[in-house]
């Protein structure tokens, strides 16, 4: 069974009643949804660009389905958002040379192959001039055929522990002066379509800026930080909701001082709240072990992301990207001549796989550790990350071994492997 | 009548969806000559919905020219409540099907004038020309719809408070919450059952026998509404052994020596 129409046609009758809109309307036939937790032998039904309850269309409308499509059993999952992104095929979002926009939409293009319909363009440590100049380019919008949508910029620094700056340059950390607005607004310049910010609570005056950033929507995040646990869940208290790739860039796990990692299970989150955590799930970053016990300790806050570099999606071999040399093998990505990792290069479809492959969650759970988490942490999850009737048509099409088929945003096909 | 005596739960389904699937395809419904089909709800038709919509998806069966009638919904059950009669039809039958919204016919019973809901389903019933065939099943009280003991057996479409063994059997579908059950429904009537040109009801489970009893071999009995059939012209009553527990052992024997001639009607 291939498309074909079920409308009209029928000799005498009169056109369906579609008393609320005459947009044509779409029903996914032959697959699993993932919808309330499980996936589920249901059609999907679509029209203007989001999910449409079909028992409400039946009675309410006395419509029907415009077209059928043939999904061939596979899965279909609501698209994956990446809430830590650099870049990706050449592309880094924090170099201001060139046309910011464009090389942004590059990316954007892109990575509707690993069935990412939204993400947050992510922005390391960089000299206030780059973010005054970045920021106003990256504006929230849409997705499309011309690429995923921008839920909000990552500023990920630069006020960070210098201890634990990983790979940002050491020289454009700052500290706060009072943490208040003036100190956000000197470095950052603009706030506006920011999503999330990582920062360091353990920075003096840290206090006022995570409860300044939270009290504009913008979701605050632990990382490259020395905080112990006590200072994590006062940033908690704060407002601060994320992790930022957690085990990476800050204290290992002690059993007498959790530091971060202990938020996971802290008792001192405020009722009502919960903290998510991001886990990079390319078998490089985090031993799948620690991945386990990251997982087994809190599932719903597992937040699946890239955190890709410039280099992902580049074929193996060596490659010059900006001042650094870079040799692509496999999944890993050297600074050349030397077995020191250059950022993470996976895919978010192969972090879904890995991440169900190594903690034996359910194909469900790992579904949503990519989409209805990220949703959840940002605030959006009535209109992204699920598939409830209401909100935007942005979903993928899956086979059994979670490979992406399709991606579709607002209902329309923008990819097909 | 015809009592046509099954195995068990999953024989009396195909059964009865193989007898609806035939009896449409030799209607040969078209544009200008729907099938009208009385439905029912609740569990032991659920069944026969999936043996039907099996039918359908292998190409066996079309519902596009048939037209439905459902016998009952709750009042003041919200319509996408999850236990309204309105949510049972298009989770298990509908949404499967090649059925159009304006063919299927529920009453709705957050109607502003429920007399009026009711008076317009007859009406709707008469400009469709009249019944083909109403499937129903049995309550344990023996009532059709929700036909109560005590309904009168010419009824019409109306508002019927619910019996305390109803609202009891209804209970597990509502976190086995009483309070929660509604209280009353708006029913087809006993008499709007039999102006269908042929009567199909289904029993199946030891805890229908005793009103299976009373429906076949007592009288014709307000108390127990379903013996209303004994008078209809066409009238076929499927159900399984257990179901035939209270029944007298010659009835059974009698209906069963004539199985072959019954089998004919469901043949594929």
């Amino acid at each position: 069974m291939s498309v074909f129409k079920c409308r009209g046609g029928i000799s005498g009758e009169m056109p369906s009643n579609k008393s609320v809109s005459d947009a044509p309307i779409t029903q996914f036939v032959s697959c699993r949804i993932l919808k309330d937790h499980r996936l589920q032998w249901e059609d999907l039904w679509v029209r203007e660009g989001k999910i449409l309850n079909p028992e409400k269309l039946f009675f309410d409308e006395e419509g029907f389905a415009d077209h059928k499509v043939d999904c061939g059993n596979k899965i279909i999952a609501p698209g994956f958002i990446d809430v830590q992104i650099n870049g990706g095929y050449g592309i880094d979002f924090s170099q201001a040379s060139g046309d910011i926009r464009r090389g942004v939409a590059q990316v954007a293009k892109k990575i509707l192959e690993h069935g990412v319909t939204s993400f947050c363009p992510t922005l390391v440590t960089s000299p206030p001039d780059i973010y005054h100049k970045v920021i106003p380019e990256l504006r929230v919008q849409d997705g499309g055929p011309e690429g995923a949508g921008i839920l909000g910029i990552h500023l990920e620094g630069p006020f960070i522990s210098e201890q634990k700056r990983g790979a940002h340059p050491p020289k454009f950390l700052r500290t706060f002066k009072a943490g208040g607005v003036a100190d956000l607004m000197e470095t950052y310049g603009h706030l506006d379509n920011v999503a999330l910010v990582t920062l360091a609570p353990e920075l003096a005056n840290s206090a006022a800026a995570i409860r300044e950033l939270s009290g504009r929507g913008i979701v605050v995040s632990l990382g490259h930080s020395m905080a112990d646990l006590s200072q994590a869940e006062e940033a908690v208290q704060n407002g601060a909701i994320f992790i930022t790739h957690l085990f990476n860039a800050m204290l290992p796990f002690h059993h007498r001082d959790p530091g971060i990692v202990g938020l996971l299970t802290s008792d001192r989150i405020p009722p009502g709240r919960m903290v998510y955590y991001g886990m990079i799930a390319d078998g490089i970053h985090t031993h799948p072990a620690a991945l386990r016990i990251a997982h087994r300790a809190h599932p719903a806050g597992l937040v699946l992301v890239t955190d890709a570099v410039t280099a992902m999606g580049l074929p193996p071999g060596q490659h010059s990207l900006g001042q650094q040399q870079i040799d692509i093998q496999g999944l890993h990505a050297y600074v050349a001549g030397t077995t020191t990792l250059s950022g993470s290069i996976a895919t978010m479809d192969m972090c879904v796989r890995h991440f169900r492959e190594v903690s034996g969650c359910t194909v469900e759970a790992a579904l949503e550790a990519a989409s209805l988490h990220p949703a959840q942490l940002l605030g959006v999850s009535n209109r992204k990350g699920t598939l409830e009737f209401g909100t935007d048509a942005d979903f993928i099409v899956l086979d059994d071994t979670l490979t992406v088929r399709e991606t579709y945003i607002a209902g329309q096909q923008v990819w097909r492997k | 009548m015809k009592l046509i005596i099954l195995d068990d739960y999953e024989q009396v389904s195909e059964w009865t969806a193989k007898y609806i699937r035939n009896r449409i395809k030799k209607f040969n419904p078209g544009p200008d000559r729907f099938f009208t089909l009385g439905l029912p709800t609740g569990s032991t038709p659920l069944g026969c919905y999936k043996k039907l919509i099996e039918y359908h998806k292998k190409g066996e069966i079309s519902f596009q020219y048939v037209k439905t009638f459902n016998m009952d919904e709750y009042v003041g059950l919200p319509r996408d409540h999850p236990e309204s009669y309105h949510s049972f039809m298009w989770n298990n039958f509908f949404k499967h099907i090649d059925i159009r919204a304006e063919n299927a016919h529920i009453l709705d019973g957050n109607a502003s004038s429920l007399e009026k809901e009711c008076q317009d389903f007859e009406a709707k019933i008469k400009a469709a020309g009249g019944i083909e065939l109403f499937v129903g099943g049995i309550g344990p009280d023996g009532h059709i719809a929700f036909n109560e003991p005590g309904s009168s057996l010419v009824s019409r479409t109306r508002v019927k408070t619910l019996a305390m063994d109803t609202i009891l059997a209804n209970a597990r579908f509502f976190d086995g919450d009483l309070s929660k059950v509604p209280t009353m429904a708006l029913t087809v009537g006993v008499g709007t059952v039999m102006d269908a040109r042929e009567v199909m009801i289904l029993i199946t489970g030891s805890h229908k026998a005793f009103a299976l009893y009373k429906a076949l071999e007592e009288g014709v009995n307000h108390m127990w509404t379903v013996s209303a059939f004994q008078q209809h012209p066409q009238a076929v009553f499927v159900c399984d052994e257990d179901a035939t527990q209270e029944l007298r052992v010659k009835t059974v024997k009698y209906f069963k020596g004539i199985m072959d001639v019954h089998n004919k009607m469901v043949l594929d």
